[in-house]
C-alpha cells in the first residue's frame, strides 16, 4: 500500500501525486491527514482503491470514471459530481449536492447527507447511478432527478418525519427513490407519487443494502424487514405537451 | 477608473468563518486566520476581513472608530467633523506589517471617542443613535472617508487581498478577542475596493456574508425610511442595518428577527398550529420588507455573541461545531477541523435554522 501524508499539502500537489500512483498501477493508496483538499479522485479511471483519513474537500470523485474511494470521516459538498463509474464509500456524513448530475457508479454513505442530493442524476441504458444513504437527507432530495436509484434508509432517525426535508423529488422526471420509512406526502414534489415497493423493487433494494451492510457493519436482515416505499415520477416528459408538436 | 460597488454587478462566491468562546476567554487571531486560509480557493484575492470582539479592554467604554481615508483631505475633513461631535480620547494609525501582496493601502486610522454631551443635548438623541447618525454622515458626505467599524471594545480589519494576507498585514496575531469572524471574498466582476470588503458594521454589529441578496433594493428602500443610508450599495450592508433596526431599535427577540429575515414559506406556515401561524403571519405582514431573498449564509456578531443563518432553502453552505466553551461556524467543515480537529459535535444547520451562541450570563444578543 502506498501512503501519502496530506498535511499542509496544496490540493494540486496532492491530486498530482495520487494520479501518478494510479498511473503506476498502485492497488491501494492511503491518504492520511486530509484537510479540506479539493477535487480528490477527480476524473480518475482504473481499479485503484484510495483510502482517505480526514476531511476531503469539495467535489471529491467528480467525473470519476472507475476506482474506489473510501473516506474515514465526513465529506463536504459536491461528492460524486457528474461521476461516471466506480464506487465511493463514506464512513460519516456528507454535505450538499452529493451525486450532482451523476451518471454511473455507486455511492454509499453511512450517516446523513445535506441538501439537493442526487440533483439531476441521470441514466442511459446500462449506466445507472446508485446512492445509498444510511441516515437522513436534507431538502430537495432527488430534485430534477432524471434517472438512477436513491435508497434512503434513515437508520438513525427517532422521529420518522425527519428522514428527509421538504420538496423531495421536486421536478423529478426519471429514476426512483426508495425509502425505508414512508414520507409524509406534504414533503413530496408535485411531480412524484409514492407507492409500496413491489417484489422486483425489493430485489434491487436488497442488492445494494447488502453491500451497504457489509461496508458499514449493519444487519442486512433487519434493514430489509421494513416495508420500503417507492417514489417515482408521474411523467417522464412533463413538458412534452408544452413544446413538442 | 476603479468603479465602486453598485456600479458593477458582483456574483459572490466567498468563504466565512467564526470562532467564539462562550466564557469570554480571549484568544489570538491565529486560529481565525488559519481557518479562513484553509478555504483559500473560495476567495480570489479581492477582499478579506475580520471582526474581533474584546480587543480593547483598556478602552472598553469608548467607541472605537476604525476609518479608511483615500486621501489626506478626507482625513482632515473627517477629523474636523469628529472633533465637533466627539471627545477624542486617543487616536493614531492602526499598526500594519508590510505584506507584498497588499497594495494600494489607504490611510488607516483609529479613534477612541465619546459623543460630546452638548451635541447629544443639541441633537436630542441617545448615545448610540447619535453615533449611528455620525457614521452615516461621514460615509455619505465626506468623499474618500469610510468608517470601517464604530463599536466598543471591538474592531474590524479588512482590505483588498486574500484574508490570510490581510490578517498578516493587520498583525492579528497580536490581538486577543473572544469572538472572531472572518471573510474571504470572491467578487468576480469588480476590482474590489477596501471599503467593500467584509465585515460590514454599525456600532457593535458586524456581518460577514456569502451569497447575494436578490431582494436588496426592496430591503434598501425600506431601511432608508428609518434613516439608514446605504452608501456602499452592497447587499451585506443592508443586512447589517436590518439587524440594527430590528434588534436595537425595535427591541425584537432574536427568534422573531430570524423569522422576519428568513421567513418560513407559506405552505410551511399553513402546517403550523394556530398560535404560531398567527405570529408568523403577523411577522411576515409587518416585516415583509426585511425578508432577505436569495442565497446567503451569514454570521452576525456583536458583543454578546454570534448568530449564523442560512437562507430558507440553503443555497449556500454552512457547518457548525462545538468543543467545550468554543463555538465554530464555517463554510466548510475542514475549516473548523483545521483549528479544532476533534469537535464535540459537528452539524449542518438547515436552511433558515439559526445557530445562536451567547456569552455566559447574557440573556439575549442585545443589549
Amino acid at each position: 500500500m502506498k501512503v501519502i501524508d496530506a498535511s499542509g499539502m496544496h490540493y494540486k500537489d496532492l491530486n498530482a501525486m495520487i494520479k501518478q500512483l494510479i498511473k503506476g498501477n498502485a492497488a491501494e493508496i492511503l491518504v492520511k491527514n486530509v484537510q479540506g483538499q479539493r477535487y480528490i479522485g477527480d476524473g480518475i479511471q482504473g481499479n485503484s482503491k484510495i483510502i482517505i483519513e480526514g476531511t476531503p474537500g469539495n467535489d471529491m470523485a467528480a467525473y470519476m470514471d472507475g476506482a474506489t474511494i473510501v473516506v474515514h470521516g465526513n465529506a463536504q459538498d459536491g461528492v460524486a459530481n457528474t461521476m461516471n463509474d466506480g464506487k465511493v464509500v463514506i464512513h460519516g456524513n456528507t454535505g450538499d449536492i452529493l451525486g450532482y448530475a451523476m451518471r454511473g457508479g455507486e455511492v454509499y454513505i453511512k450517516g446523513d447527507v445535506g441538501y439537493r442530493v442526487g440533483i439531476h442524476m441521470k441514466e442511459y441504458l446500462d449506466k445507472k447511478p446508485v446512492i445509498v444513504i444510511g441516515g437522513k437527507a436534507g431538502a430537495f432530495l432527488g430534485e430534477y432527478m432524471a434517472g438512477g436509484i436513491i435508497i434512503l434508509l434513515g437508520l438513525n432517525v427517532d422521529d420518522t418525519q425527519k428522514i428527509v426535508g421538504n420538496y423531495c423529488g421536486t421536478g423529478m422526471h426519471g429514476g426512483v427513490i426508495y425509502s425505508r420509512i414512508p414520507i409524509d406526502s406534504y414533503k413530496l414534489g408535485k411531480e412524484v407519487k409514492q407507492t409500496q415497493a413491489e417484489d422486483g423493487d425489493m430485489e434491487i433494494i436488497g442488492l445494494y443494502v447488502k453491500k451497504f451492510s457489509d461496508y458499514f457493519g449493519f444487519d442486512y436482515r433487519s434493514i430489509m424487514d421494513s416495508q420500503f416505499v417507492k417514489i417515482y415520477p408521474y411523467n417522464h416528459r412533463p413538458y412534452g405537451n408544452l413544446y413538442a408538436y | 477608473m476603479l468603479l465602486r460597488e453598485g456600479n458593477i454587478r458582483i456574483p459572490a462566491g466567498c468563504a466565512i468563518s467564526g470562532i467564539m468562546n462562550k466564557k469570554g476567554l480571549l484568544f489570538s487571531g491565529d486560529d481565525i486566520v488559519k481557518s479562513i486560509a484553509l478555504m483559500h480557493e473560495r476567495s480570489n484575492g479581492l477582499g478579506g476581513g475580520f471582526a474581533a470582539y474584546g480587543i480593547y479592554p483598556e478602552y472598553k467604554d469608548l467607541y472605537a472608530f476604525h476609518v479608511f481615508y483615500h486621501h489626506s483631505g478626507a482625513k482632515e475633513d473627517t477629523e474636523t467633523f469628529l472633533k465637533k461631535h466627539f471627545d477624542i480620547k486617543l487616536s493614531g494609525e492602526i499598526p500594519t506589517r508590510k505584506v507584498p501582496s497588499i497594495k494600494d493601502v489607504p490611510i488607516i486610522w483609529r479613534y477612541f471617542v465619546l459623543p460630546r454631551e452638548d451635541k447629544l443635548m443639541e441633537w436630542g438623541l441617545a448615545e448610540e443613535e447619535f453615533v449611528v447618525r455620525c457614521v452615516m454622515r461621514i460615509n455619505s458626505n465626506i468623499d474618500g472617508a469610510f468608517v470601517v467599524s464604530s463599536g466598543k471594545n471591538m474592531g474590524v480589519f479588512k482590505g483588498v487581498g486574500y484574508p490570510e494576507d490581510i490578517g498578516e498585514f493587520y498583525m492579528l496575531d497580536t490581538y486577543k478577542a473572544y469572538i472572531w469572524t472572518a471573510h474571504g471574498r470572491f467578487p468576480t466582476n469588480t476590482p474590489g475596493w477596501w471599503g467593500g470588503a467584509h465585515p460590514f458594521t454599525l456600532l457593535d454589529w458586524s456581518v460577514v456574508h456569502n451569497g447575494e441578496i436578490s431582494s436588496y433594493d426592496a430591503n434598501r428602500r425600506w431601511i432608508e425610511m428609518f434613516g439608514y443610508k446605504c452608501t456602499l450599495q452592497t447587499d451585506t450592508e443592508v443586512i447589517t442595518y436590518i439587524f440594527d433596526l430590528l434588534i436595537r431599535r425595535h427591541g425584537l427577540p432574536l427568534d422573531i428577527v430570524v423569522t422576519a429575515l428568513a421567513a418560513p414559506l407559506w405552505d410551511e406556515i399553513q402546517r403550523m398550529d394556530d398560535e404560531r401561524q398567527e405570529l408568523v403571519k403577523a411577522i411576515r405582514a409587518v416585516y415583509g420588507s426585511a425578508l432577505i431573498n436569495g442565497p446567503f449564509s451569514i454570521i452576525l456578531a456583536c458583543k454578546n455573541g454570534i448568530l449564523a443563518l442560512n437562507d430558507r432553502i440553503k443555497l449556500r453552505p454552512m457547518v457548525a461545531a462545538t468543543k467545550g466553551d468554543f463555538v465554530f461556524v464555517a463554510s466548510e467543515e475542514s475549516a473548523i477541523r483545521a483549528v479544532c480537529p476533534q469537535p464535540d459535535r459537528v452539524w449542518a444547520p438547515m436552511g433558515g435554522e439559526p445557530v445562536i451562541a451567547l456569552l455566559e450570563g447574557v440573556e439575549d444578543i442585545w443589549p
